[in-house]
């Protein structure tokens, strides 16, 4: 079945390989966009609990932008939208770079920032699980606000949310697939160049879907590794917490808050 | 910079305005069938049935490991072909991109909504399923008036957040040149040119109506929990 992927395409490579530069590109987008969303996020969601009014506004104000406009209009706003906006010079700069660039770190922007709130929320979520006799433990030891947080409350917090990130992860590599919509030929468009093609569309879906199925059980698997390796002894194994945040709101021994959403 | 001239949204509005109508009926429509759908498809895993209980769990593990847009070129592309078979002809149907659109996502949303309730009945008190019993109620009517509806009561804020999620997702029928809001604007931006504001302008409305929703669902979250299961 799988048979015409190793024919020659007009280009000179083979169906397969076309599958496997879409996955590469795939990769490297949920990879470094996972980067900067855990980076942004964690800053965020920290953000969004310190006592300074201003700081906390900014911080719910990035979520729900983030949030509430579709991962689709988002692209197409840094595509499309930001190089207008900019100043001539730089705008140029940016409309000229060379094709799969042009289309990947605006997609990488894309992807990193809007992760980057949900995860703000699961760190916030984490964060709002801990007691407060863990900051006054810290306080009381004598340690800075900034201390606390930095080695009392962010260790902790995320070793919690560890579980709530699986479903961020297997949400990232998923919307990958939106950046075929500014032309990055990632796996679904080369499964979709593959099939118009060669008119063998069951066996070019068929192939992303396999390669997106194993994809999502590695990065289901590689998370419960990571989970048993930091959980906090005690709490809720990842296997069981991966699923959709009802058990918060329907047994008095949920671990997180709120926030918890499936992803797609 | 170019300067913006939002002018030009005034003269669109109408046409974007059927786009947001399209949006809008097809997140209540997946929302209905997904839900109806994702429901038996919770209760098919509840009771274990032997061979169905495992192909809707495959089904749901597979939908929700592959990103939407691919699911719709699938859809897309097997619909017909299904259809075909189901009519007896074996020969393709054509049924075009809309009705693509609402059965991909309804069955969809399904998988996502039946995750949902399924954690509900898994949580609901052992002691309910056995007052039911002990008051001799039949299998359909423990379910149909005394399990779902705590379900769904307590489920209903993630439900809601779902909800507004797949709102957001229905952008993505952009990839079949539907005209939803996105396509909407998109369609007219290749006419006049005037991407800027286009884009703009339906950012806003999707960041409006998300955030107004995520707003009530927040407010009903406080004042629907079930007495004493709040923490």
């Amino acid at each position: 079945m799988f048979g015409v992927l190793f024919e020659q395409a007009a280009d000179g490579q083979r169906y397969i390989d076309w599958l496997l530069s879409g996955l590469g590109w795939t990769l490297a987008l949920a990879f470094f966009g996972w980067w900067i969303a855990f980076a942004v996020g964690l800053v965020v969601g920290i953000g969004r609990t310190v006592q300074n009014g201003m700081i906390a506004a900014l911080a719910r104000l990035y979520v729900e932008i983030f949030r509430n406009i579709p991962v689709l209009v988002q692209m197409f706003l840094w595509y499309f939208v930001l190089p207008e906006l900019l100043p001539n010079a730089l705008g140029n700069a940016i409309k000229q770079m060379s094709p799969p660039w042009g289309s990947f770190f605006p997609a990488l922007v894309c992807l990193g920032l809007y992760t980057a709130a949900r995860i703000a929320e699961q760190v916030r979520a984490g964060i709002e699980a801990l007691p407060k006799g863990q900051t006054e433990a810290a306080h009381a030891l004598g340690l800075t606000g900034y201390m606390t947080y930095r080695y009392v409350i962010v260790p902790q917090a995320l070793r919690l949310i560890v579980p709530s990130l699986t479903s961020e992860v297997m949400g990232i590599y998923k919307n990958t697939s939106v950046a075929l919509t500014i032309g990055l030929m990632e796996l679904t468009a080369q499964a979709r160049q593959i099939s118009e093609a060669t008119f063998q569309t069951f066996t070019a879906f068929g192939a992303a879907t396999l390669i997106y199925l194993g994809l999502a059980l590695i990065a289901y698997q590689s998370m419960v590794l990571i989970d048993r390796a930091v959980r906090i002894p005690g709490t809720t194994p990842a296997k069981d917490a991966i699923e959709p945040r009802l058990a918060d709101d329907v047994q008095p021994v949920g671990s997180l808050p709120e926030a918890m959403e499936v992803v797609k | 910079m170019n300067s913006l001239d939002f002018s030009i949204v005034l003269q669109a509005w109408p046409y974007l305005w059927s786009g947001l109508l399209f949006s809008l009926a097809l997140t209540a429509a997946a929302f209905v069938i997904g839900m109806s759908l994702g429901t038996c498809f919770a209760l098919v895993q509840h009771f274990e049935l032997p061979v169905i209980g495992r192909v809707v769990r495959g089904y749901i593990a597979l939908i929700r490991s592959i990103p939407l847009i691919l699911v719709l070129f699938w859809f897309f592309f097997l619909v017909p072909i299904v259809l075909g078979h189901l009519g007896g002809s074996g020969r393709p149907i054509p049924i075009g991109a809309t009705w693509t659109a609402f059965i991909t996502f309804g069955l969809f949303e399904a998988a996502y909504y039946s995750e949902i309730i399924r954690v509900g009945l898994r949580a609901v008190n052992r002691g309910q399923f056995e007052a039911c019993q002990a008051l001799a109620l039949s299998t359909f009517d423990t379910y149909r008036c005394v399990i779902l509806p705590q379900v769904l009561r307590v489920a209903s804020p993630i439900i809601l957040s779902q909800t507004i999620i797949l709102f957001q997702d229905t952008s993505l029928v952009y990839v079949l040149s539907l005209t939803d809001l996105l396509g909407a604007a998109s369609k007219l931006a290749q006419l006049n040119g005037r991407l800027v504001e286009m884009y703009l302008v339906v950012a806003v409305v999707y960041l409006g109506i998300s955030s107004a929703a995520s707003q009530c669902v927040a407010s009903l979250r406080k004042r629907y929990a079930i007495a004493g299961t709040h923490r």
